[in-house]
Parts: structure tokens; sequence; C-alpha cells
């Protein structure tokens, strides 16, 4: 399975470029066809016949040119740059004579440079594009052509052959599976590709073709395909198959994707509907949004103002040429006549102003945008080389997958994280057990020395190596033979429905469908009860060394109602007995009465086990005597092949056996959290980033690890949680929480009272446990609030401005249902008010659609830069819409890697990410910007000065080259090494003072403020520049008494004290002085003395006189004491102001930066150890809190660990999934075999029951998707939980402290009424409940991206549906609060 | 151990420059480095300042301003354009030694020889000597590339055409007669304007190389006869020639006409009355010009240059006092010192 493992990443070429793109290329291929397909028809082994339709073949190419097309090309698209086609404007003006005031050269030459680069860069890209093209273009694969197999270029299968396919093979195009090697026409595919889900799917063949089976039988098919036109849907097709005068449906569960791997098949045969751009993967790549940082946009406007400036300056210059022309210039005409045309001071004017036009246009220089790119790619660049966000375990680095976003990184104000695999590993382990009243499992105190890891090879051969536990006493308890221990890890080894794949003696691969059943299942193999093998019949187990197969008589199926799931065996002795796991809710009900005193022990730790944020699971078995047996198999046979109400009365059944058990103890599972995942958040929320947690877990689970990464904390003022599912109750619950939060910001300057935490945690508990177990409306939204109105609300209506100084430490935790009603337009600024006043928000069983909606809420209400992190295909909604999305790259698929502008393999990494490279880049790029137009205003608005002594006539004060070369070559190498390699506080200092962050936050650094600055330092820069030189020059002599006052003397020193003021001023503004700057600002002004020389040099003249005056100018200026004192004059005037203002604001206002900047000198200087002062602050914080973490025995959460698919009981007794080979036993016999798919969508139907009018999925519009379930439809996720699937928890006993809170009569009557309910109407009540949630959330999400992720829809509303409550509980929990 | 190559590759290299840990300098605005700069480089300028100011005092200069504005100027009568030929006469007195070497400018205000058109308008193609340039000047000479006959004008242009071209002779009076003062002409232009970039054909005798092109319009004589005295010192590479040409940036300019350097007056002008004889030809009054003449000697540093010490001085004191403002501030609020 792991034999291609390499593979997958040849496909990034592919899809990266793609992605980079702006559809247009995808577009604009499309739009090429001469007419749009409305539907295909393909027929098979029938090349001339599909040939009439010029499908596109399976040649791609997501290259833009070759090598004929390139130049004009990538020079029309480089035109379509506002930018460059301003330039080309410019030139075209300087090539008329009368506007001329530069030569051509000194727009081309910038010009050409900028877009060669950017050309070279295209190229480059292109190339890679032509390799991987190529590569794939030109991989293998086995085609039938008359009858015979050959093999083809992947660039020559067409639409309508039948390619053969062999394991672990790449899927070529878009295949309709004809037929598989493996029974029933199956064969299993990983998608990971695709859509990023990892677990395999399956899909099957029309039962029509799968009968063809070999190549000789299918080199005859010339059935005929009518199906959809290509579109981007992965998860839909629609089509008909006719063959032999029949039709056969097809849908997506008979197609193979482009892109999916073939698994577990030894080999398949497929008829090619779409290939190579016409395939899903291909339509599906291409990147909707280009981001643009905040940065980039106000340099956009900055630069339209510039322009507006320009404009300005050039109309003031211009009516100054009227006016001069006119008063002096008309006299003047007997030394300078106008010329011919300019025959009036008017249209002299008009001229004026276009050349005023091109030489003022170096404000904003075309080497602004080159150079932010620069410095963007290095930063990218850093990111990608930061070892420090390798992760060795995956072995992938860190990747800056966009490179135009780094300056962004460092102002996120709120991080948008989903749970699992991106704060947890979603690796389960085994972390404790209750074994007959005795706890075992690792001690929980961090003091005590490190336990030392069990090794169990020497007890047990079959171990697994990567288990880890430390409790030596269980082994020894094992070793001793300790009955209840040994039934204990034999029920782990028989009770589940993982199957187990053997390769070599010894080497076991379990593959559980959920990580919490594979943790269990191998705990169990590792204490010495091994589950070998199954076959639909028998469990193969090796007991302490000893093989034994138990006879599997049943196995007792979960489902979100049960929550739990039983087995039937028979040992060898013959003896008949059960065992069950589940839910400790629903488990300790059905016990026998003797087991009162373990019950309450186990119970105990179960609590203790759920305050450590552990997923909990209790364990009981029953002995059943052979008549009772044969009599419950018997009615269950008869419930089983009952047409009508099958599910009720196979529940009835079940729960008939699963009674009076015993208990034997119970498992606690750690959903572990990624390396460093707390200490980020708290790193995180003291840079002063709130952190949203948006997950589509349940409640409890979010909480439980909102607690464990210590986004919530015990010390927290209050936690809300919002749950309604009307308009009315979540408006209501928002307004009560924010009337709470001012009410207790106002009484929190008093003394902290300890009461009023304890309250807030009983609040709490108090609604987290009604919301774990009443799933329904009514008894949700009575215990939202419920909550809310313990303490008399407080009059005075919330304001926004009261909200925002709210003090104290908030939470907020919201449902799904909840923020559909939440984010409706007329709530949503109520709920950003609320929410954003909280430290922390989770939000729980969220929609991939509703991410993205509560990120663009942010976006729009808050003006606050956003960043996603997610790993799975879910989040791909939320990344895109972020300003920032990060993946995290190595689990699971790499759709969000795709999706994303930067991507690492662990969350840890966002702290580096984001206080380090993003808060350097920002600083770099606002430095950089400053600068930049601090010297182009400098360098140009001397012309403006010098306007008014030439009588406005476009005479520019330097030489030309100097205006062409001072942007590209004197002054860009300087502030580029600063753009780059910039810091003002080391690494280490920015992660251990977080605070250094917010700068960027508020975004202080460069605004339209700083920006006004700058150019007001430009301006007087420029003047000081001017009138410096003119005061001087203007009576100046040299020393031979030849004046110095002449045009050339002046442009030379002008120039000269221009390159060395703002190389004087890069020398201020560099706080790091690498080699690197020291070569390039030393170089710069070097280069600068020797160019110019080798321009005003005699040989340069000799060759072309016509194009340097200046020649000669450089000796006799720069030899001039007079020049040199003017240029020191100019420099003083322009920097010592500069330099006693920074010193004064550093001495009287000092940033955080310059205090740790001067701590660090001071250190350096002392060479003392370096202590942590400052930054011990909060080092000091987190310590304290996670001394607290193990007491926190107030908040007793406890987790349901449940990560079931239902239905696949069946599939194992049915042996439908286990490969013919490792069946033993030809002859099992299936007592479902040809039913148990269309059981199982039986069950989907009713377990959603979804009508039609409220659900988005089932809209009327094709009805082969929605109408009809295809047979497989819901078994793709069949072979192992995907992330998604819901973790089913519930909560522990309730807290004695439910009893303070008063219940107002009508949620008491509710309440009763709930109670009242007969169990019998259970089934009425889930079906209230999915109709809400349908109807709420998924619904109009389902509509909307109808794409990847409407797979996920159906299991979620599913599940949310039988979230509803097992009656029993609720009757008990009400009554006890009543 | 692939995987360990795999991790080898993979893994960012481990160097000062990718991980962003290049040993680096970084400086500080510190107290220790402010203060005591700014007191340094106050003394400094005020020091420069101070040399320059006394320099500065010790250099004479002498403005006479000939444009005849005045009804009561010598001049005045040679002001009206109708007037050719005239010759003016200036008188002036030297109260003690005007020290030598002394240098003789013509002023001009007013005058736009920055002007772009103005600027551009010449052919350096010809001026280096080209003689195909000769014939068929540059277009950027327009309005000035040919006469009325369509013949070429050589040298062509604005520039050219405007060449100043009054002239002057200096007269002492010793008891009552004229001595004139000698005046040196030579080297008056820049060594590189004489010797690179302006170039007259390699035709002997000098005239061939304008057969069949005219002399600029407003000027008396062509090129190649400018100066009757001294057949080197004609075409191109005349002197007075070359410092026109080198044109000024500000629209107030004065150009060396000659050096005093020889003779009795080669320590510099007596004490005594002198007579400046001026050939009028220049038209300056149409645009609202003056014309002077400036009598100056240099120093080390150059002429007469009163502004750069005075700013020196200026700045070198704004620097103490903004260091003593800065101790100050320093003391009061001292930078938060750690530990």
């Amino acid at each position: 399975m792991t034999v291609l493992k390499d593979l997958p990443e040849k496909w990034f070429p592919v899809v990266l470029p793609l992605q980079r793109r702006k559809q247009k290329g995808l577009n604009g291929a499309k739009s090429q066809k001469k007419r749009t397909e409305e539907e295909r028809r393909v027929r098979a082994n029938d090349r001339e016949y599909n040939e009439k339709f010029q499908y596109a073949s399976n040649c791609i190419m997501t290259s833009k040119y070759n090598i004929v097309t390139f130049l004009p090309v990538n020079l029309f698209e480089q035109f379509q740059e506002v930018a460059n086609t301003y330039f080309l404007f410019l030139l075209i003006l300087q090539l008329i004579p009368q506007i001329s005031s530069l030569s051509w050269f000194t727009t081309i030459v910038p010009l050409a440079l900028v877009l060669s680069i950017t050309a070279v860069k295209d190229a480059t890209d292109d190339y890679f594009r032509h390799k991987s093209d190529n590569q794939v273009n030109n991989r293998q694969s086995q085609v039938l052509i008359r009858g015979s197999l050959q093999n083809e270029k992947w660039m020559n299968v067409r639409v309508g052959d039948i390619i053969k396919l062999e394991n672990n093979q790449f899927v070529a195009a878009d295949l309709l599976l004809l037929s598989s090697s493996e029974p029933h026409g199956l064969c299993y595919i990983e998608t990971a590709e695709l859509d990023g889900e990892t677990n395999m799917k399956v899909r099957q063949s029309v039962s029509v073709t799968s009968e063809l089976g070999d190549q000789n039988n299918l080199a005859s098919f010339d059935g005929e395909v009518v199906c959809e036109p290509p579109n981007n849907k992965l998860d839909r097709f629609c089509g008909t198959l006719y063959w032999r005068d029949k039709k056969y449906n097809l849908t997506n569960q008979n197609m193979l994707l482009r892109g999916c791997v073939l698994r577990n098949t030894e080999a398949c045969y497929g008829l090619v509907i779409f290939a190579g751009p016409d395939t899903k993967l291909m339509q599906n790549s291409g990147r909707t949004k280009f981001k643009r940082t905040s940065i980039d946009r106000l340099m956009n406007t900055l630069v339209l103002w510039i322009f507006g400036f320009l404009v300005c300056m050039g109309v003031i210059l211009a009516v100054g040429n009227a006016v001069w022309e006119r008063e002096v210039g008309s006299l003047f005409q007997s030394y300078l006549p106008w010329d011919p045309p300019v025959d009036n001071f008017l249209f002299s004017a008009f001229l004026s102003f276009w050349s005023y036009v091109i030489i003022l246009n170096t404000v904003v220089p075309i080497s602004l945008y080159v150079s932010v790119e620069v410095i963007r790619l290095g930063h990218s660049y850093f990111i990608n080389w930061d070892q420090q966000m390798f992760c060795s375990q995956c072995n992938t680095a860190a990747e800056a997958r966009t490179t135009t976003l780094n300056e962004e990184l460092g102002q996120v104000e709120y991080i948008f994280s989903d749970k699992t695999g991106t704060l947890t590993q979603n690796i389960m382990s085994f972390n404790k057990c209750s074994i007959n009243g005795q706890t075992y499992g690792e001690a929980t105190d961090p003091l005590a020395p490190q336990p030392t890891r069990l090794d169990f090879t020497p007890f047990n051969p079959l171990a697994d190596q990567d288990f880890c536990f430390y409790d030596d006493t269980l082994l020894e308890s094992v070793k001793v033979g300790d009955s209840h221990t040994h039934e204990f890890f034999r029920l782990l080894s028989l009770c589940h429905t993982v199957m187990s794949e053997e390769k070599s003696e010894g080497e076991l691969v379990y593959k559980a469908q959920s990580p919490d059943e594979g943790a269990l299942v191998t705990a169990a193999r590792n204490f010495g009860f091994v589950f070998r093998s199954r076959t639909p019949g028998t469990i193969t187990t090796t007991e302490m060394g000893r093989p034994v197969t138990y006879i599997l008589l049943a196995i007792l199926d979960f489902n979100n109602i049960r929550k739990r799931m039983s087995v039937i065996v028979r040992n060898p002795e013959g003896r008949i007995r059960l065992y069950c796991k589940g839910a400790d809710t629903v488990l300790l009900e059905r016990l026998h009465p003797c087991n009162q005193e373990l019950m309450n022990i186990t119970s105990d730790h179960l609590n203790e086990y759920a305050a450590d944020g552990l997923r909990t699971l209790a364990l009981a078995y029953r002995d059943v005597s052979e008549d009772e047996w044969e009599t419950w198999s018997e009615s269950h046979r008869c419930a089983d092949k009952a047409t009508n109400c099958r599910d009720d009365r196979l529940a009835a059944a079940y729960e008939e056996i699963e009674q009076d058990m015993m208990l034997l103890g119970a498992t606690a599972i750690e959903d572990k959290l990624q390396e460093g995942v707390p200490e980020t958040i708290a790193v995180l929320s003291l840079a002063n980033i709130k952190i949203w947690v948006l997950t589509g877990d349940k409640q409890e689970t979010a909480v439980n690890i909102g607690y464990s990464c210590k986004m919530l904390t015990d010390d927290m003022t209050e936690v809300f949680i919002i749950s309604g599912h009307t308009v009315q109750s979540v408006r209501q619950e928002l307004r009560r929480a924010r009337d709470r939060m001012i009410e207790l910001s106002r009484s929190r300057d008093g003394e902290k009272e300890e009461g009023m935490e304890g309250w807030a945690e009983a609040g709490f508990m108090g609604n987290g446990f009604r919301e774990g177990q009443d799933g329904d409306s009514a008894a949700a939204a009575a215990g939202g609030g419920k909550q809310l109105q313990c303490p008399p609300p407080p009059p005075p209506p919330p304001s926004n401005n009261l909200m925002d100084n709210i003090s104290g430490e908030f939470a907020l935790v919201i449902n799904g249902h909840s923020l559909a009603h939440a984010l409706e337009a007329d709530m949503e600024t109520e709920f950003v008010s609320t929410a954003c006043a909280c430290k922390a928000v989770i939000c729980c069983r969220v929609t991939p659609l509703q991410k993205a909606q509560v990120v663009e809420l942010i976006k729009k209400h808050k003006k606050a830069v956003t960043l996603a992190i997610g790993d799975g295909a879910n989040d791909v909604s939320m990344i895109k819409s972020a300003h920032i999305g990060v993946g995290i790259s190595g689990q699971e698929g790499i759709q969000a890697v795709l999706a994303s502008d930067y991507s690492f393999a662990q969350f840890r990494f966002l702290q580096r990410l984001l206080l380090v490279h993003g808060r350097w880049s920002y600083l770099r790029m606002c430095r950089f910007l400053c600068y930049f137009f601090y010297k182009n205003f400098a360098f140009t608005m001397v012309h403006f000065w010098f306007g008014f002594f030439c009588g406005f006539s476009a005479q520019t004060v330097y030489d030309q080259y100097f205006i062409t070369l001072y942007n590209i070559v004197y002054t860009s190498l300087p502030v580029l090494a600063m753009g780059i390699f910039d810091q003002d506080v080391p690494d280490k200092r920015s992660l251990e003072y977080p605070k250094l962050y917010e700068p960027g936050q508020l975004n202080l650094l460069f605004n339209k403020r700083e920006f006004f600055i700058c150019i007001a330092q430009g301006i007087y820069t420029s003047v000081v520049l001017f009138f410096v030189p003119f005061a001087v020059l203007s009576d100046a002599t040299q020393s031979t008494g030849v004046p110095l006052a002449d045009y050339q003397t002046f442009a030379v020193t002008t120039a000269t004290a221009l390159v060395i003021v703002v190389s004087v001023q890069i020398a201020l503004d560099t706080g790091f002085w690498t080699v690197i700057n020291h070569v390039f600002v030393w170089g710069s002004l070097g280069s600068y003395f020797t160019i110019m020389f080798a321009l005003h040099s005699q040989t340069l003249f000799r060759i072309f006189p016509n194009q340097f005056h200046f020649v000669g100018s450089a000796q006799s200026t720069l030899l001039q004491p007079v020049v040199w004192l003017t240029i020191a004059l100019a420099t003083a005037i322009c920097i010592v102001p500069v330099l006693a203002f920074r010193f004064l604001k550093v001495d009287l206002k000092p940033q955080l930066s310059d205090t740790v900047r001067y701590t660090q000198l001071v250190r350096q200087k002392k060479r003392k150890p370096i202590g942590r002062s400052v930054g011990g602050a909060w080092r000091g914080a987190s310590s304290v809190s996670e001394g607290r973490l193990g007491a926190r025995g107030g908040s007793r959460r406890s987790g349901y660990a449940f990560a079931h698919q239902e239905g696949f009981g069946e599939l194992i007794t049915s042996g439908k999934n286990m490969r013919l080979s490792s069946l033993a036993l030809a002859t099992f016999a299936s007592r479902h075999s040809s039913s148990w798919i269309d059981t199982l969508r039986r069950k989907k139907h009713t377990h959603t029951h979804t009508p039609p009018s409220a659900s988005g999925e089932c809209s009327p519009a094709p009805s082969c998707i929605s109408g009809s379930v295809p047979p497989l439809s819901n078994s793709s996720s069949v072979l192992g939980g995907s992330q998604d699937t819901p973790i089913e928890e519930e909560t522990g006993t309730p807290p004695a402290q439910n009893a303070q809170c008063d219940l107002t009569s009508s949620t008491q009557t509710q309440a009763a009424s709930e109670a009242a309910a007969p169990q019998a109407s259970a089934q009425a009540v889930t079906l209230t409940a999915g109709r809400t949630h349908v109807g709420d959330s998924p619904g109009g999400w389902a509509a909307t991206l109808g794409t990847v992720q409407e797979a996920l829809f159906g299991r979620k509303s599913r599940a949310a549906a039988s979230n509803s409550p097992g009656p029993p509980s609720v009757a008990k929990d009400t009554s006890q609060i009543v | 151990m692939v995987k360990q190559e795999q991790e080898i590759a993979s893994r960012p290299d481990n160097t000062a420059f990718t991980q962003q840990r290049l040993p680096a300098w970084q400086p500080m605005l510190s107290a220790g480095i402010v203060i005591p700069g700014f007191v340094l480089i106050g003394l400094a300028f005020i020091g420069i300042g101070v040399a320059l100011f006394v320099t500065s005092q010790s250099i004479t200069v002498m403005e006479l301003d000939y444009t005849g504005v005045e009804r009561t100027s010598p001049c005045f009568r040679c002001s009206d354009p109708n007037v050719k030929n005239c010759v003016c006469q200036l008188d002036f007195s030297i109260a003690s030694l005007f020290k030598g070497p002394v240098f003789f400018y013509y002023g001009l205000t007013n005058y736009f020889q920055n002007y772009r058109r103005y600027g551009v308008s010449k052919d350096d193609d010809q001026l280096s000597g080209d003689l195909d340039s000769f014939t068929s000047p540059s277009d950027t000479c327009s309005p000035y590339e040919y006469d009325s006959n369509n013949k070429p004008i050589v040298p062509c242009g604005s520039v050219a055409n405007s060449m100043f071209n009054d002239t002057f002779k200096l007269y002492q009076i010793v008891n009552g007669t004229k001595k004139q003062v000698p005046f040196d002409g030579k080297g008056i232009a820049w060594w590189t304007d004489y010797n690179v970039k302006y170039r007259n054909p390699s035709v002997t005798p000098l005239r061939d190389a304008f057969n069949g092109t005219v002399k600029p319009l407003f000027w008396p004589r062509p090129a190649y006869e400018l100066d009757p005295s001294d057949p080197a010192n004609n075409g191109f590479i005349n002197q007075d020639f070359l410092v026109w040409m080198r044109r000024a940036a500000l629209p107030d300019f004065r150009k060396l006409y000659r050096r005093i350097t020889e003779g009795d007056y080669a320590q510099g002008l007596p004490a005594g009355n002198y007579s400046l004889e001026i050939a009028y030809n220049y038209p300056v009054l149409s645009f609202d010009g003056r014309k002077k003449v400036v009598l100056s000697n240099v120093s080390w540093m150059g002429g007469k240059n009163e502004f750069l010490g005075i700013a020196y001085l200026v700045i070198g004191s704004l620097c103490i006092v903004m260091s003593i403002i800065m101790l100050i501030v320093y003391a009061k609020f001292k930078f938060p010192e750690e530990e």
C-alpha cells in the first residue's frame, strides 16, 4: 500500500501552477470550444464514433506558452498590468520631441529590466510546467486496442478507450468502472489527491459490465454512455449506459476519477469518459481568489494619490510655464524663439505639463513593484528555509506557497483554526483504564520522574512497537492472570469492527475505521490479546501466546442512538458470551444490579478521566445461555428479515439482550494534541491574537480540546454557551451574554469574587450538560435560556462602545445551528460584538461553509487580518476566504495545502510563522516602503523646485543617465538588503515578548500618517538638496576663477549630495548590518562614483559625442572643495534633524522593540548570561495555569469516544469487504449477501429523515443525485473513518450544582413534558431534530457548496439527527433537575 | 537509510544565511553615541564655518552694471537696439589694492540659459568637428538649423546663436592717460571642453571647413574668425565660445571673461581710477535682463561665498544646541534601563 508513496508528489506540479493562475487559462481554453457541450456521448471501443465530437484528448497542458508564443503572449499579459501600461504610455510621450524632457532610455531601461525579470520568472515557471506536463503525459497506461492490451502514453488515451489499471496505479482519466478483479465489481481507491481524504473509498461497477470480466469480452463491449458535460463536481456524476437495448443508470459510484490511486485491487478496467482538461481533477484546479495584502491595497491607494499629486505638480508647473512664457519667454524670444508649432504660451504650457509628467514620474518608480516582489520572494525563501519550521517526523519543511502575502503575517488579529488534525493529531492513544475498580495508567503528576515506557517485546512478540504505556502494574496484572484483566482485554480484542491484515507472520496491520477503535484493539494486542484475523463467522485471536478462535454469532452494531456495540461470541469451550462497549451513560444503565458498588467506583474513575480530557468508554459482558441465545437469535432473525420497521425491531432485539450485564471496567483514550499546541496558543493570545476554533465536532469534544489546549481556562470569568435553535433564542442568548459581560466587567474592579467564578463554572457545567444530553431544539433552547436566566438580567441595553472595553476573560461556545442564525444579516453585528469581546470563541458542529462565513463576517465587521489554519478538505473554504490560509501538511490529504498560502507540518510552527517571520516581514516591508517613497520624493521633487528657476521648461536637474540609474542601480540594493535582511530584535526575543507583535496589528509602522511623514521628509530633503547648492554655487567659483554655477556642475553636485544623503538615510534605517548590507551600501556609493566617472569619461564621449554631454564634469566638479563642503552641508541639514528626532523618540516614547533592543545591547555589553526578565512574565503565567490543569476538578467533562460508522458490522458479517483470498472458508453463509447495501441505504434514509422541502440535498433538480441514493454512496467512507466523522460524545453524570439554577416556569414545563414523553415517541423527536438541523444550517450550505463537501453532508446531518437523546436519559436527567 | 537520505534532501540547509543568523552589527541610537556625535559635528561645523567666513571676508568683489537702463548711465545711449557698434565707457575707482590675480567676469541676469529647449538647441556632433553635421545639422538645432536660403548654420542652434558678444577693455587712468590693463584670455574654459568636447574639423585652413555654411544669424563674424588676434583661438575652440556654450544652471549667472595676471597687474589692480570701455552689442533690455561686469579675486575655496560660512556656523551651533537639549531630555527621561 505504501509502494508509491512518493508518487503523489508528482502531482503537485500539475496542480500547483494552475492553482496560482486566476483561472484565466482554463476559461480561455473553454471558450475556445466551438460550442458548449450539453451532453457527452461516448461509445466504448469506437474511436471513429467518438472522434466526431472532438472531445479533449488526455494530453494535459498546464503550460501557457511555447517557444513561439512566449514573447507576444507574455508581453501582452504583462502590459495588462496597469503599472506597465503606464510606463509604456510614458515611453510614448517621450518619443514626442516637443514633450520629451528625458531621453527615451530613462524609461525604457527600467521598463525593459522589469519586463525581462518577470518574463524570466514566467518562463521558468512555464518550463517546469512543461516538464511536469510531459512527465504526466508520458506515463504509461494499458489500453485495450482491438482486443489486446497495448502500452500507451497517457496523452494518447482517447475518450472511449478501455484501459486497464493495476494496483497502486494512478487513474489516468475519468473512467467508468467496467469490471474489476475483485468480487462484485468492487474496487478501492484513495482520493487524497482529489479531495484530501485519506480513507479508502469503494467503487462498484454496474453489474452487467462487471460480469464481462476479462479483456476478450471487454473488447467487444460497445455500450454507449450518455452523460453530463465536464464539470468540477467531484462527488456527482450523472449518466446512462445504453447497452444491448437496455439502460443502466450511472452514478459517481461507478466512476474512477483522474488523480485517484487504485488500492487493494489487483486490476480493473475502465472506460474513459472524460480525458485531459475535461477531467474533474483538472476542472477543479484553479484558484478563484487572488489575495492581496492590506499593505498592497494601501500601496495602491497611495500610488493613486501620488498620481494625483503628480498631476497637481504638473498643473502647477504648467501654469507656471504659461505665466512665464507670457511674461518672460515671449520677451526672451530673440534668443529663444518659440518653436513653430508652439506659437503661444498656452500650448507651451500644455506641452510643459506632459514634459513634467515625464520627469516627475519617478515619484512612482517602476522599480517599486518589482522590489516589493523581490523582497516578498526573499521572505518566502526564508520561510521555506527555516529549519525550526521543519518537521523531522514527517520530513516536511514549511512552504510559502504564495509569495505575496508575507507582511500580512505580521498583522494577524484573528486565527480561525480547525480542530482535528490541526490542534489535535487525530491519533488516539490508549491512556488509562479502570478494571474492576482499579485504575491503571500514567500518573498526571508532572513533577514525578518520567515513568519508563513499557517494553512489551519480551512478553509478547506480536506487540506493536509504537504503542506506549507507562504503568507496569497493568502488565503485572495481566501476567499474574487476573481474570478481570484478561476478560477486559479479551473484550477489547473481540468487540470491534477492525479488519486485520497480516502480511507476514506477526506483522499485523489493523485497519480501523475510527482511530479510537484502533487504539483499543492495539492496546489489547500489546497486553497479550492479539486480534489476528476474522472471517464473517469467526474471530481468531492469540491470547497470551495461545491461538484461540471464537465463533462470531452476532454483531450488535453501533449506531448513534444506541451509543454502544456488542458482539456475541462462542468461545472454544462452547460458552456464549456477549461483550459490550459503549458510552458510560448508556451502558451503566444496563448493568446487573449487583454491579452497583463497582459502578460507583468506575464512575468516579470515568469522571477523573473525563477531567483529564480523555475520551471514555465503559465495557461490560454478559453470559448468555444456549437457550437464551436460541430464542434471541430467532427473534433477531425475525427482526432482521422484517421489511417494515426493521431498524426499530432490530434495536428492540438488541436492547433485549444487552441487559443485566456485568461491568468490566472503562477505558480512557487520549485525543492527542499536537506538540506544543497549548504553548503556541498561550503565546499567540499574549500577542493579542484572538483564536477561534471552528470544528465540526460535537460541543463537548470541542470544549474539551479547548480546555486541554488552554484556550479555555478555569480562570475565565465566564464561558457562554449559545445553543438556541430559533432566531429568538439565539438573539436572547447573545444579548444575555453581553449584558452579563458588561455587568461582570463593571463589578470586576472590585475583588474578584470566588463565588462568581464558582457560579460561572456551575452555570457552564449546567449548560454543557444539558446541551450534551438534549439534542432536540426545545430542550436545548430551554437549556440555553436557563443558564442565562440565572441572574436577573440587568436592564441597560448594551452598546457597542461598552463592548469594546470589556475587561475580564470570557469565552463563547456556539453551536452550528445557532451559528446559522447568528450569521444572518440582522444578527451578525450582535454576534460579532459579543464574540469579539470574548477571549476565546469555539464554534462547534459547523459546516465548511459556515467556517468561511465566520471568517467573512470578521473580515467584514472588524477590518482585521484573519488567518485560517486547517488540514482537511472541509477547511478549504475557510482557508480560501481568510486573508491568509495555512494548511497543515503531512497527515491528511493535500486539499487544504493546495488551497493554502502557507503550509507546514505542525500547528506550533504558527507562532514562528507569525511572531518571527510575519513580524519581520511586516517590519521590513514597512521600512522599505517608507524609505522608498522618501528617496523618490527627495529625488524627484528637486525638479519641481528647479522648475521655478528654469522657466518651467521641464529641464531636469540631473544628468539623464543618473535619472535612469538612480532607482535601479544607485539606490536599489541597500534598500532591498534592508527589506530582506533587517531585524529589529532577534527571533528568540520576538517569541519571548509576544507583545512585540502588536504594532503590526495596529498597523503602526506604515499607514497614511507614516506615508505623509516620509513624503514630508522626502520633500524637505529635496528642498535642501536644491536650495543649498543653489545658494552656494550661484556665486561660487573654482579656485581657477571659473564659475561653478554652470548646469553640469550643479547637476553633479546635487546628484552626489542626493546619493550621499539617501545612503546615509538608509544606513540610519538599517538596524541589522550584515555583510550584505555593508556590501550593498558601500557598493552603491562606490558604483555611483565609478559609473559617474565612467559616463563622464573621455573614452565614452569619443565614441558617442552625441550622448555623453557631461564629459569631464565629474572630475572638474568633484575636485572642488566647495562642492564637497556643499554636499556635507546638505547632508548635515538633511540628516541631523532626523537623528535628533529619532533619538528623542527613542528616549521619550520608546517602543517595546526599542526597549528589547536596548536590553539586548546592554546584556551583550555586560556579557551576562541571558536571563528572562520581561519574557518570564508569560512563562510564569503559563506555568501557573499548567499547574492548575490537574486541579480543574470543578469542571468535569466527560468524553465519549465512539467514532463509529454504523453498518460496518453488517459489512463484516456479510463478508463483502473481505478479499476472497483471505476468506478461508469458501462456503461462508451470508445472510444478507444480496441486500446489505440496500439495507445500509435504507438506514441512511430512515436516519436522515430529510423531507425534500427542507433539505438542500434533496433538491429536485438532477434526479440522479438526490432522489435515489446510489447503492454505495454512503459506504464511501466505510473503510476507515475520515476526520469529519463526528465523534460522538456524551456528558457524564450531571454535577449537583445544577440545582443552584432556578428554572423558569416555562422551562420547567417544557422539561417536564420532555420527561413525560413516552419512550415510543423518541423517534418522533429525532425526526423533528433532524428536520431542524437540515433546515437550518446544512441545507443552505449544501445548496451552495455542492462539491466535495456534499459527501460529508450526508454523514453530518445524519449524525446531527441521531444526536438527539436517548429517551431514557432525558427522563433521568430532567427528573434530577426538577 | 533511504529515509535518512530523503530527510537530508528536504531538510533546509543549516547555514547562517538561510536561518537568518548572519552575524550583524546592530547600531542603536544610544545617548553615548548620539550626544557626543552631535557635539563633535557641531564643533567641526563651527570650525569650518569660521574658516570659511574669514576666508570669504578677505575676498574682494566689485560689480559694475552697465546695462544702461538709467538715463544717467553712460551706456544709456547704447541700450537703444537701433544703435549699432556703440561703445560706452564706465569709470570707477579702486580705493586700495585689488589683490590679484583678479578675474574679470561678465554677468547676465534674467537670462535663461537653463531653459530646456535652449539647452538642447545645439549639435554635439557638429561641435566635435564632424563635417557631416556641418552640411546637415541635427534638427535639435531648430530653429537655427538653416538660414532663410536653406544653408546650414554652423555652429547651429540657439546656444551658439545667442553667444555673448560685448567686448571689454579695461584702462587704468594713470595721470590722466589711459593705460590698458592686459587681459589674459587663455584657459578660461574647462580643460575638457577645450581639449575633448569641442573640436575643430581637421581641415586647414579652418575656413575651408565652413564652405557652404553660414554663420549664426546673430554673429558679426563667422566662427573661424572669432579671434583675429590668435588664429589658434578660432572655430569651436574659441575660449569665449566655450565659456558661453557651458550653459549656466540659473537665470542669474556670470561667466569668466578674462584674467588679469600679467605685467604690472599680476599682483592685482592698484588703487586708482579705472575706465572700462565696453563695445555694447548684446541686447538684453527686451527681456528685462541686466548686464554687468564683475571683478573678483579668489581664495582656496573659490570666490566670495558668505552663505557657505554662515550656513556652517548656523548648523554647527544648532547641533550644539540640540546636543544640550538631548542631554537634558536624556537626564530627565532616562532610558528605562533594566537590571
